[in-house]
């Protein structure tokens, strides 16, 4: 019985590894992409728009995914889908970076003054930045070190990931505004929406004891 | 005319032509393999562009055309982005998709109406209407409303040509343009992203100038179908989405027509549309624009969108003493 647990245990940390790894390639996968387009000339006739878009694109595929992890869990009664939650984020925050210095570099030529008056201006350009200034935090009390310095209010801190999930949809969904161009925006807002209705505690009670009560008649 | 001398480039910035060819010259030898063969696929490459930047692929039917002094001097912009890169909502709203999706467009038989307050009212096929005045090669700046840029050989006559076989009546005051929409050939027109029929307009006198050209080919050739085929306008001081495409009805009104993009967010697109880098779009700066392929390369800075898109002498005088912010 013993035995069989340690043997256990030593597969499921071995699986669990495995797991962070193929998670930690996937989320490269979209700047590899970049990477081999710009190689192989196939960014278009506006490369910079290209780039743009698709790093904006995956920032937010990426926090989706990261506000899924918690409800997966609920869902699956797994923990790994935890342990990748973080990972999942602090990619969110790289390619915030890259998407926020692409519209800093090759739109704003790295004028401040212009930047500034561009973020004021501009509701929608407001929203992402309001998104990416938000994220800084996060990331930075992403360590163990934060979450047991800050203890409760750590959690206080990263409920700011709910006020991140409006803000970056507003700036997704004004961009898109102009053009009446709202067909796969309204996909992540209604994805978003889902996310959160999750954890609106009647909801979540409910997914929890499904769980529950699903590995009671499993065992 | 005065010479045309584009202020944003400095002479210290011109690569001496026999440095140029020195360089083309070393690409070629290294293209051979001199370089070594790590870097002789990226040469490659290099050499490659360059003579894809010549026009378009052999084979097309030309146009006989004749050099206008309405022409720029500036860089061409390539075949190849001139026709991969276009917004034509009747085909997608995505960029790169309408050299795709257009291929399901019939140019012909293709007529195009000329109705409304006019003496002589007339449909026209689309092989009269090529033959009704001598065409001319017209190299414009085109400017989206986006924010980019590019040069483009445009092929065709001044509007003010037809406009003046059909008579326009006194009460005449605008020109409405109506673009094809057809569910069977033009997927995008199942989407309700924008009022269909597309319809653009101008004011009469802004219609008579010779710059606003009726347009039927690009690079000496037909235009490709994803840029408007057979017949659309081309209006270079105004923003892109002016210049209807796929015409099918002109029509002389006394009142301002209704425009797709006004009715779809009047606070944003304006009847007039004059390019102005003073008067911003709501959401971004007009003040500068992304040269498409700028030969400065890949992370080439923008460059400063000039008034009326450069074509200020031409066309200031038609909204003298007008509020250009309001009048947007």
């Amino acid at each position: 019985m013993q035995a069989w647990t340690l043997k256990n245990s030593i597969n499921q940390a071995g699986f669990l590894a495995g797991f962070k790894s193929l998670v930690f390639l996937s989320a490269l996968l979209p700047l590899a992409r970049l990477i081999y387009f710009a190689y192989s000339d196939q960014l278009g006739a506006n490369p910079i728009e290209f780039i743009t878009r698709s790093t904006g694109t995956w920032t937010l595929v990426l926090f989706c995914l990261t506000l899924g992890m918690t409800p997966l869990r609920l869902i699956t009664g797994w923990s790994g889908w935890i342990r990748v939650r973080r990972m999942l984020g602090l990619f969110v925050f790289f390619y915030a970076c890259l998407h926020f210095l692409i519209w800093l570099w090759l739109d704003q030529d790295f004028n401040l003054a212009a930047m500034i008056k561009d973020v004021i201006k501009r509701p929608f350009i407001t929203m992402g930045f309001i998104s990416f200034v938000l994220l800084i935090p996060l990331a930075l009390t992403s360590n163990q070190w934060s979450q047991r310095k800050l203890g409760r209010r750590w959690a206080l801190l990263h409920r700011l990931v709910y006020v991140i999930a409006g803000t970056a949809i507003l700036h997704y969904w004004w961009d898109k505004a102009g053009k009446n161009n709202f067909s796969v925006v309204s996909i992540y807002l209604g994805v978003i929406i889902l996310l959160l209705a999750l954890r609106i505690p009647v909801i979540k009670n409910q997914l929890n004891r499904s769980q529950i009560t699903q590995s009671n008649t499993t065992s | 005319m005065k010479p045309f001398i584009d202020p944003t480039i400095l002479p210290s910035e011109i690569t001496p032509k026999a440095i140029f060819e020195q360089r083309r010259a070393l690409i070629k030898v290294a293209a051979a393999g001199g370089f070594g063969a790590g870097l002789a696929p990226w040469f490659a490459r290099e050499a490659f562009a360059q003579t894809a930047l010549a026009g378009p692929p052999a084979g097309g039917v030309k146009l006989k055309t004749m050099p206008s002094s309405y022409s720029t001097t500036e860089t061409l912009s390539a075949y190849k982005d001139v026709t991969t890169y276009n917004n034509f909502y009747e085909f997608g709203t995505d960029k790169a998709q309408p050299h795709e999706t257009a291929k399901s467009l019939e140019t012909r038989p293709w007529t195009v109406a000329v109705e409304g307050l006019v003496k002589k009212p007339q449909t026209f096929d689309i092989d009269a209407l090529l033959k009704l005045a001598p065409m001319e090669e017209r190299i414009y700046r085109m400017r989206c409303v986006e924010g980019w840029s590019m040069v483009i050989p445009w092929d065709g006559y001044s509007l003010s040509k037809l406009l003046n076989l059909v008579e326009p009546t006194s009460a005449a005051k605008y020109v409405e343009f109506i673009s094809l929409a057809d569910r069977k050939q033009m997927p995008g027109v199942n989407s309700s992203v924008l009022n269909w029929p597309y319809r653009e307009g101008l004011r009469l006198d802004e219609a008579m100038n010779p710059l606003a050209l009726l347009t039927f080919g690009l690079y000496g050739e037909a235009l490709p179908k994803q840029n408007g085929a057979p017949v659309r306008m081309v209006i270079p001081w105004k923003y892109g989405f002016k210049s209807a495409k796929s015409i099918v009805k002109i029509r002389l009104t006394d009142q301002q027509p209704s425009t797709s993009w006004n009715m779809s967010a009047p606070s944003e697109y304006g009847f007039y549309s004059n390019v102005n880098p003073n008067v911003d779009h709501p959401r971004w700066s007009q003040a500068t624009e992304r040269r498409i392929g700028d030969g400065r390369g890949f992370f080439a800075p923008k460059i400063k969108t000039e008034m009326f898109n450069g074509y200020g002498n031409q066309v200031a005088s038609l909204y003298a003493g007008m509020d250009l912010k309001k009048f947007y």
